[in-house]
């Protein structure tokens, strides 16, 4: 069995590239993949220590979360899609504005 | 207890796969190409999911991750013709060195914690446990334990649902209604 310790060390790497890929890309799009690859390495830790102690509540947790992704995912892209129909574009350094 | 060799093998190959696709998605200028690297991201993910006894967890990440949000995401990228957007000019020049200084904090924390913890495999009794991870043990806990936020989670969909859909949808409308109006 592999050790619960590496999959920590690869969501750690997995995490920290969704950090990067927030706070370094502008594209409004890429930022929520950076985020969806977030949420999908803190899903990774909890399976991880659900095999470790032996117990499916983290199982339940990572259903949870893929649930809350998936409603972000659908209102986030709809936002997108409205502030590309005002600014025609999806950079967010454009979007500087509270008046569209 | 140390891994067998073989299953080593096979974790270091697809932590090398996830990472590689990981930073392609950082990397790429492409929009589609980072939504196609994440999708591989996401397969190897389940794949992980595989090794570590959740297969209902796996097939779900294959469907859900892989499968809709990311074709939600390649429909709204092809939607937008937003393949190609230029780094326009940055007005926060002094954003990126310290961004790559605090994520490389993150890492070094993170990093002591994680190997501060020690070398632990868990309990092997799962391995043995029959159904431990089956769609009918997660159904099972799903119903019973957690059973409120289950049905919780269904109002945060709908809510969700709506709220895109008034989003996109009503603004058109109401300018079709003015200019329907004015003629």
């Amino acid at each position: 069995m592999i050790p619960t310790s590496y999959y920590l060390a690869l969501s750690v790497i997995l995490f920290a590239i969704g950090v990067a890929g927030v706070l370094l890309r502008r594209n409004a799009i890429i930022l929520f993949m950076a985020i969806e690859l977030m949420l999908n390495s803190a899903n990774l830790v909890f399976v991880a220590y659900s095999r470790q102690f032996g117990a499916l509540d983290g199982q339940i947790l990572v259903f949870f979360v893929m649930t809350v992704a998936a409603a972000e995912v659908a209102v986030g892209l709809a936002l997108i899609v409205t502030i590309f129909r005002s600014k025609a574009s999806i950079d967010v350094d454009d979007i500087s504005m509270l008046k569209g | 207890m140390l891994p067998n060799i073989p299953e080593l093998v096979i974790f270091l190959v697809l932590a090398v796969i996830a990472v590689a696709a990981a930073l392609g998605m950082l990397a790429s200028s492409n929009a589609i190409y980072s939504a196609l690297f994440l999708v591989v991201n996401f397969g190897v993910v389940a794949t992980f999911y595989l090794l570590l006894g959740a297969p209902f967890i796996a097939m779900a990440q294959v469907t859900v991750y892989a499968g809709a949000i990311m074709v939600l995401f390649l429909f709204v990228i092809m939607l937008l013709g937003a393949e190609k957007m230029k780094q326009t000019s940055h007005n926060l020049l002094w954003q990126k060195p310290l961004s790559i200084v605090l994520i490389v904090l993150l890492l070094s924390i993170s990093f002591y914690v994680v190997l501060g913890q020690g070398v632990s495999v868990g309990s092997d009794l799962m391995q043995n446990a029959s159904g431990y991870g089956s769609p009918s043990a997660i159904g099972t806990l799903l119903f019973q334990k957690y059973l409120f936020p289950f049905e919780a989670t269904s109002i945060l969909l709908l809510a969700a649902m709506v709220g895109a859909v008034v989003l996109t949808g009503v603004r058109r409308q109401r300018r079709r209604i003015r200019k329907s109006r004015r003629l």
